[in-house]
């Protein structure tokens, strides 16, 4: 009784015994590995050539080719053995792998565009986003707003709208504004859904802050915005970070409103994805490799976030 | 100290005297009314702009029978028809008899999974952050991104799933398709959802598993209190309010589901997976019935609002703790 009172004793009631750690541990690493195979064959299919990738019965074992990656640049013609014989030698390593199948490059395809504009509508939005909502947090977070609890509210409100039930009337306005297909469109699109997640976060993590330290500085002849922007936002930084990558993930990944409004000059790389085309259907290996390159930055960003993955996929709800 | 927001307060950041603050405290610059204003103002007027005012245009649509297809037509206004028509279509209740399934059984599976991954992960093995890592991953993928590569997997001949099925019951791979069967395809929205969801539900169970003080334990120890009756008593109360949080989010969602459904069955076969998000899109961007669609949107946001409500209440009580 005694010793199980004393604290490093205590401690182990409560730990596990390492025959029942074994065991979770066995189940969770045999559920991670499951989880993770569909993402591994994605991988792994980005590295197949066309034949190998609608094999059937499907391959595991096969020989790695960057035809998938060079498909999903280019655009290419077929030609007949006798044109493609004539043709000066190959200059380049992805010119002689097309040519190995019969084909000409013709030209660059889509996705870089596609890719380009993924990136400026993502850091656009998220900029103006963790812009706006680190103002409105802080004014949430610092001073007595009447009703604040209601407009809290209608932020967070917005985003619980389905975005197709969204998209009508943004539709129909942005036919009338001229912003349909258009970058700055979906920017102010994905800066509205993305500012109530920064508001609801930011304000949790300005929350954290000690008012002390702003009052220090107050009675020290610093202005507010002067204490905000010396005392406030160096101690944010890590919380406008984390909310800055989430919106980031938010845009990046974004797919309703993309395909809906956007058809060409704006569009972002998840409405194109499916739709890389090779002959006979989809391009099995260039969407792999569309779907590799495009997956990268997330699970470094997750891996990065994750110690505020919680607060950000609760809206700050649940802290650790 | 008053009210701060006040609009007449709201002067323009250059224009303002400094110094005429109404605060308590003597604070040099602009008054804290004004930076209050100043601050929440375009958050607000870009939610009207964006939000607001759009969802007003539509509600004055949900009563017209406006035709993007035939514009040409004079706007003309239907009173309540449309959500007479939608409310006694049976296609429409069938869709959100569909979209309720689907909710209920990929929530139920995912609290399922996500409990239990938490309840282990909670033992603090050796490694368990990395795994817990890479047990995250697909909840963190473009929803659309996900339901275009899983055809992939769960093509009957080309893909790998159904050769994973055959190795375990014996049944041929290309005797049944995941997206292309009536009987199946249902089930397969929901599987893909969980793959991507469960860590969802994981990862604030275990929040809520990591809340519960040791000395609760402690004493229950010393009271011999089994294993079980520590689960029953402790643990799944305390996790309780996470639980719920982690249900009002995933059913929320999951109402909305329409991306990666979209691009994984895109509805079929037939509509046997036709959730009401799609319905409206269909009826919104096919078929271009604009005042019909807006109806049925009004209706779902009402629908949502309901819920979100519930949400905010459950999210309150999880944050007093």
């Amino acid at each position: 009784m005694t010793a199980a009172l004393t604290k490093s004793t205590a401690h182990s009631i409560v730990e596990a015994s390492p025959r029942a750690k074994m065991v979770a541990g066995g189940l969770v690493i045999l559920y991670a590995v499951i989880t993770i195979l569909p993402l591994v064959w994605i991988v792994a299919t980005a590295f197949k050539s066309q034949s190998d990738a609608i094999a059937y019965p499907p391959k595991v074992i096969f020989e790695p080719t960057l035809e998938g990656f060079v498909n999903l640049f280019t655009v290419r013609t077929r030609q007949t053995p006798d044109f493609i014989a004539k043709l000066p030698p190959p200059e380049t390593w992805y010119d002689k792998l097309v040519r190995q199948r019969d084909m000409v490059i013709a030209g660059p395809s889509k996705v870089v565009p596609r890719f380009v504009n993924s990136l400026i509508i993502g850091f656009g939005s998220t900029f103006l986003a963790v812009f706006l909502g680190t103002l409105a947090a802080y004014a949430f977070s610092r001073f007595r707003i009447p009703l604040a609890n209601d407009l809290l509210f209608f932020i967070l409100s917005t985003r619980m709208m389905p975005p197709v039930a969204v998209a009508i009337p943004i539709y129909l306005m942005y036919r009338q504004l001229n912003l349909t297909d258009t970058r700055l469109g979906m920017i102010l699109l994905y800066t509205a859904v993305n500012v109530s997640l920064a508001v609801w976060l930011l304000k949790g993590f300005i929350d954290e802050i000690p008012r002390e330290y702003e009052e220090a500085a107050l009675v020290d002849g610093y202005t507010r915005l002067q204490a905000l922007r010396k005392v406030v936002l160096p101690q944010a930084v890590t919380g406008i970070a984390a909310t800055a990558i989430f919106c980031l993930i938010f845009s990046w990944n974004e797919y309703a409103f993309a395909v809906l409004l956007t058809s060409g000059e704006a569009q972002t790389m998840p409405p194109f994805i499916p739709f890389i085309i090779g002959e006979g259907g989809q391009d099995w290996p260039a969407v792999a490799a569309a779907t590799t390159l495009f997956v990268v930055p997330i699970v470094l960003f997750t891996v990065l976030l994750r110690k505020h993955l919680l607060r950000g996929i609760t809206f700050g709800a649940v802290r650790k | 100290m008053t009210t701060i927001l006040q609009p007449d307060d709201a002067t323009f950041p250059g224009m303002s005297e400094p110094a005429k603050s109404r605060t308590a405290r003597p604070v040099r610059g602009l008054s804290d009314r004004t930076i209050a204003w100043l601050f929440v103002a375009p958050t607000i007027a870009l939610l009207l702009a964006i939000n607001i005012f759009p969802l007003l245009w539509m509600i004055r649509l949900s009563f017209t029978s406006l035709n993007l297809s035939m514009s040409y037509l004079p706007l003309r206004f239907v009173g309540l028809d449309n959500f007479t028509d939608i409310l006694t279509d049976e296609d429409v209740w069938f869709r959100l008899q569909t979209t309720a399934q689907f909710v209920i059984w990929s929530v139920a599976l995912q609290v399922i999974i996500g409990y239990g991954l938490a309840l282990l992960i909670n033992r603090q093995f050796r490694g368990h952050s990395f795994w817990t890592t890479i047990i995250l991953l697909p909840m963190m993928l473009s929803p659309a991104v996900v339901g275009n590569f899983w055809t992939l997997l769960l093509q009957p001949q080309i893909g790998p799933f159904n050769y994973v099925i055959s190795l375990f019951t014996g049944v041929p791979p290309s005797s049944f398709s995941m997206t292309g069967q009536v009987s199946l395809a249902p089930w397969t929205i929901v599987l893909v959802d969980t793959w991507m969801w469960a860590p969802y539900v994981m990862l604030i169970c275990l929040a809520g598993l990591r809340s519960i003080p040791d000395y609760i334990y402690e004493a229950a120890e010393v009271d011999r209190a089994s294993a079980w009756r520590q689960f029953w008593s402790i643990t799944l109360p305390m996790t309780v309010p996470f639980l719920m949080l982690a249900v009002l989010f995933r059913a929320i969602e999951n109402f909305k589901m329409f991306d990666m459904v979209n691009l994984l069955t895109s509805g079929g076969p037939g509509s046997t997976t036709e959730l009401v998000s799609i319905t409206l899109k269909r009826a919104a961007f096919e078929k271009w019935r604009t005042g019909y669609s807006s109806a049925l949107a009004i209706i779902l946001f009402v629908t949502v609002f309901g819920a979100a409500n519930i949400y905010v209440k459950a999210l309150n009580k999880v944050k007093q703790r």
